[in-house]
């Protein structure tokens, strides 16, 4: 899908679209990890992160990732980058900590 | 941030091997680096999972079966839907709840076109299809079609209301009631509310 200039990828309100198909799925775990998580992070009483910021994050991830990407991968994503320019963590230590983690999962260490 | 490899959902795993997807990796780092700096502690985050998973339309429902067996809920639901659902009890976040009731005539219908914002603390997460491409374009364009594709054709007569959402603003559409059932307890009531009546795209039917 196309958008005309000076629109913004997610702006898709009155754009030409197909029928809606009225698909549903039980959240995974991880993805209500990454709910909770943003919760978390919004919580009046911590404000790390605010739902603008939240939204400005997936809305500049372009358009390839934008419609690549599933609803909490979007999300995931906008997170950990906007974490990263608060200087909340760095880029060095998520991409060891990502390292990490896959090892551990998936039994490589 | 690190960029993620060719992302594809038709994984093929070789039998038996565990393989963690990127983004599912990238959560699991992140959610320990916040525990280890002490933003949250693990038991935080075991407690929001839990509660999100509370957070279903039954919650929604309750609050439009209260609306419409107390006149002063209702008069105070539709001044401030936050302190309202305060009032119950019902934990709301910080983003605004602004209920808009259908009457004889006005039907309104919810949707979010710039991403994907939902009344969650009363309905739980949205359904795939509210953050479709195809709902968030035509909602606004031509909303009696798509309405029409859920199965529920307005009159003419009927005045059509559709509330765009922000990150701030959520909006619940508090359902008529249906006629013949004076005689129901709010909780038979709350029963006949399922959640695509609270979005707008489907009516309550007198059971």
């Amino acid at each position: 899908m196309t958008n005309e200039p000076g629109r913004g990828v997610h702006d898709m309100g009155g754009l030409p679209a197909g029928p809606v198909k009225p698909n549903e799925h039980d959240y995974a775990m991880w993805e209500r990890q990454v709910d909770a998580l943003m919760v978390l992070l919004i919580n009046k009483s911590r404000r790390v992160i605010t739902v603008d910021e939240l939204r400005r994050g997936i809305e500049g991830l372009g358009a390839g990732a934008y419609d690549r990407l599933s609803y909490y991968e979007r999300w995931i994503a906008s997170i950990t980058q906007i974490l990263i320019e608060k200087g909340v963590i760095t880029n060095d230590e998520l991409g060891r900590r990502m390292e990490a983690v896959k090892a551990r999962f998936e039994g490589t260490t | 941030m690190a960029e993620p490899p060719d992302h594809n959902h038709d994984h093929h795993h070789p039998e038996g091997a565990v393989r963690l997807d990127y983004y599912e990796a990238m959560q699991l780092a992140v959610a320990e680096l916040l525990i280890e700096k002490g933003i949250f502690s693990a038991d935080d985050m075991r407690r929001e999972v839990e509660a999100m998973q509370a957070r279903t339309p039954a919650k929604g429902a309750a609050v439009v079966a209260r609306a419409w067996t107390d006149p002063a809920f209702k008069a105070a639901l539709l001044k401030n839907g936050t302190a309202a659902c305060e009032s119950l009890g019902i934990e709301m976040g910080p983003t605004h709840l602004v209920v808009v009731e259908n009457t004889p005539g006005v039907h309104n219908a919810v949707v979010c076109t710039l991403c994907s914002c939902y009344p969650r603390m009363l309905l739980g997460p949205p359904p795939d299809w509210y953050k479709s491409r195809p709902y968030r374009s035509r909602m606004v364009r031509e909303p009696r079609a798509v309405l029409a594709e859920f199965g529920l054709r307005l009159p003419d007569s009927t005045v059509l209301r559709v509330h765009d959402s922000t990150a701030d603003m959520r909006y619940l559409v508090l359902p008529e009631r249906p006629a013949g059932t004076t005689s129901l307890s709010e909780g038979a009531l709350a029963a006949l509310v399922t959640r695509d009546c609270m979005i707008g795209v489907a009516v309550p039917k007198a059971p």
